[in-house]
């Protein structure tokens, strides 16, 4: 069976030319680049020539580059360096909407006695800037506010949110893991003052990330040890993998364009073929300020897992923010958080797309998608009789 | 991804026995779409009292659909009195058994069948009967219920509880009430957790009017919007009218489809057990 992969806000595929380029760091030129003779050294080079791929990516200097571990490391680094580096500052700002590789962290912060205030968003999971403004104290040490959401796409007007925290003299960790790649980002001419990203999220391997952190910004270091990365990030560098972000970063800035032309019509696409044909559906997210690759859609009257499953008996990779595909008995708290009612968010389904998709993927997709709805609305016990709106948006 | 049996794929990918049968002897109804899963249990009885049809709609996960489709199948064949002694245990078994997670699917299972059963022998709709008092009010878990899937499937640990009954899975701020229950069921002094606040003469003190509203409001600020805001709600005390208690509901609690059981049971209880019994908790806009 082909496999027809729209999940790609939860991993990609590793691009050829980066496995390509990672394979010799894992086989013949496997030094140390701390090391002192040469043959260390190529694997040194290999290191800094991925950190200007990185850099060029984001239009930052090599020196602001940080390789890590991942997303979860660079949002823990980031959040945990600032406020080692501003003692006295027990405040944190951040969103309801954050990956939990932020909020997860908050929540614990909050147990050693910081505070951290959970800035809200509204039904189409943007974020209410003055209340942002109002939240921030001269006791915050961070604000850390994601690029753009992993669930729903929506995109926060992240250089408006930096200008104000840029106002208030704190720091502005942003995650961009979703976006890197998606979207064009430009250091020189941001606010941003930290930024998380992730290998695997632009078809790159997993288990390697970046911290891009502005030149001045005092950010003290998460995992110590040696002296790599400038003291900044202590361990043996990960070189293959790092090379692979590397290349991953090469690539992802030739195909911007791509993604902003190819891969948001194919989502159009699907999205358009999805509401055209299928009842009781919203579209959960922002319908403009959101990732070209995104969407995410609600089914009424059933629910997610169910869906997931059947859509896998044809091979479609999908994801959803049901309750019962988390493990937990609680709908997605992006969703919630957004103020879609349970009944819509326990049949929300993400396609995420990439440019490895095809079209005629799309048009099989929703084909299968229309089939497995109707199946499942077969089975439920609800139908037409019940409300199913989302608060703000307008019923299909 | 959750590792389901083959039988339980089958019964998933293939349900059997979907749909409702017109003039049914018992109709059974559990859950909503706000809890994530329901089911409709409808059965037809010949005339010596044997369960000839049974049908299920479901809204749910793929064990969900699974489990009625094997409650469906099991039911076939028995009377009304072996039906009664089905347990969940006997519908995941008969997939093959379910993720310990999923186990609450087997459990909506039998409730289903209870509900059918009362509703045949004209009893009251089972979710109006009196089932105990509400422990979790986020997914309407009663305390006989807890009680009932620790003993039958012998639990010892809250997050048993939960993945049986769903229980505690929501704000987990009946958590303590469940280690209580847990506690007696094993046989063990139960520990009371939630104190009210101690009264010299073992009677309620009289409040005046002025120490009630403060009193209110100190639970209010104290207790209950913390645990709201936790899911992005708040509430406000507006008014107190007699043992009238107005308030609003704000934040993401507007659209909250269990606002009604979170006022009812989080609110309402919360002011009785720490103010006066005789209050009552009304919204006002």
């Amino acid at each position: 069976m082909e496999i027809i992969y729209l999940d790609n806000n939860a991993t990609t595929r590793i691009a050829p030319e980066v496995f390509e380029a990672m394979t010799p760091y894992l086989t013949n030129l496997y030094g140390n680049p701390s090391s002192m003779y040469s043959f260390g050294g190529r694997a040194g080079k290999a290191v800094s020539e991925a950190r200007s791929q990185v850099a060029g990516l984001l239009n930052a200097k090599e020196t602001e580059i940080v390789f890590t571990s991942g997303g979860t490391e660079s949002d823990n680094a980031a959040i945990l360096g600032v406020l080692d580096a501003n003692p006295k500052k027990t405040h944190i700002v951040t969103t309801r909407v954050e990956h939990p590789a932020v909020i997860s962290l908050t929540k614990r912060l909050e147990k050693r006695g910081y505070s951290v205030t959970y800035i809200g968003v509204d039904h189409q999971g943007m974020i209410d800037l003055d209340e942002l403004r109002e939240s921030i104290t001269e006791k915050t040490a961070v604000v850390s506010i994601m690029y753009a959401n992993n669930e729903t796409g929506t995109i926060f007007p992240v250089e408006k949110i930096g200008a104000i925290v840029k106002e208030s003299g704190t720091t502005f960790h942003c995650d961009a893991v979703q976006a890197v790649g998606k979207i064009p980002l430009d250091m020189e001419r941001s606010h941003i003052d930290i930024l998380s990203l992730s290998g695997h999220k632009l078809h790159g391997p997993k288990g390697v990330g970046a911290l891009y952190i502005r030149r001045g910004v005092r950010c003290r270091p998460f995992v110590v040890g040696g002296h790599q990365e400038k003291g900044r990030r202590g361990g043996t560098e990960n070189v293959a993998s790092i090379v692979g972000l590397g290349a991953a970063a090469g690539l992802a800035g030739q195909n911007i364009e791509l993604e902003n032309s190819t891969v948001r019509a194919m989502r159009d696409k699907l999205q358009e073929l999805l509401f055209k044909d299928v009842p009781y559906t919203l579209l959960n997210g922002h319908p403009e300020h959101r990732l070209p690759n995104t969407l995410n859609i609600s089914f009424g009257y059933i629910e997610g897992e169910a869906i997931l499953l059947l859509l896998d008996e044809h091979g479609i990779c999908a994801s959803s923010g049901s309750a019962c595909t988390s493990g937990s008995l609680e709908p997605s708290h992006v969703l919630r958080a957004m103020g879609i009612p349970y009944t819509a968010a326990h049949g929300s389904i993400r396609f995420s797309l990439s440019r490895y998709n095809t079209e005629d993927e799309m048009t099989t997709t929703a084909d299968l998608v229309i089939q497995v709805v109707k199946r499942l609305r077969e089975i439920s016990p609800f139908g037409k009789d019940k409300e199913f709106t989302a608060p703000g948006t307008a019923m299909e | 991804m959750w590792e389901y049996t083959d039988v339980a794929k089958d019964h998933f990918l293939n349900p059997r026995n979907v749909g409702e049968i017109e003039n049914p002897d018992g109709i059974g109804d559990v859950g909503s779409l706000a809890c994530g899963d329901a089911l409709r249990l409808t059965f037809k009885l010949d005339e010596e009292g044997r369960i000839v049809d049974a049908k299920f709609k479901t809204f749910g996960c793929a064990s969900a659909i699974a489990s009625s489709s094997a409650l469906t199948e099991i039911l076939k064949g028995k009377t009304l009195e072996e039906a009664e002694k089905i347990t969940n245990q006997e519908i995941a078994e008969f997939l093959g058994g379910l993720p310990q997670e999923k186990m609450h699917c087997s459990v909506m299972g039998v409730e289903a069948l209870e509900a059918a059963i009362a509703h045949y022998k004209g009893e009251q709709k089972a979710v109006e009967k009196d089932h105990g008092r509400l422990i979790c009010s986020c997914f309407g878990v009663t305390e006989d219920l807890i009680r009932k899937v620790v003993s039958e499937n012998s639990l010892s640990t809250v997050d048993e509880v939960t993945y049986y009954c769903k229980a505690g899975g929501g704000c987990t701020t009946c958590i303590e009430q469940i280690e209580e229950i847990l506690a007696e069921e094993q046989g063990e002094k139960s520990k009371s957790v939630l104190t009210a606040p101690a009264k010299a003469d073992g009677k309620p003190a009289k409040l005046t009017n002025i120490e009630k509203i403060i009193k209110i409001q100190e639970i209010i600020n104290n207790e209950i919007k913390p645990t709201l805001a936790k899911d992005g709600g708040d509430i406000d005390l507006i008014d107190v009218d007699g043992n009238q208690v107005q308030v609003a509901l704000r934040g993401a609690c507007t659209s909250c489809p269990s606002a009604g059981i979170t006022l009812r049971y989080a609110v309402e209880q919360k002011l009785k057990e720490y103010v006066s019994e005789d209050l009552e908790v009304v919204e006002v806009s």
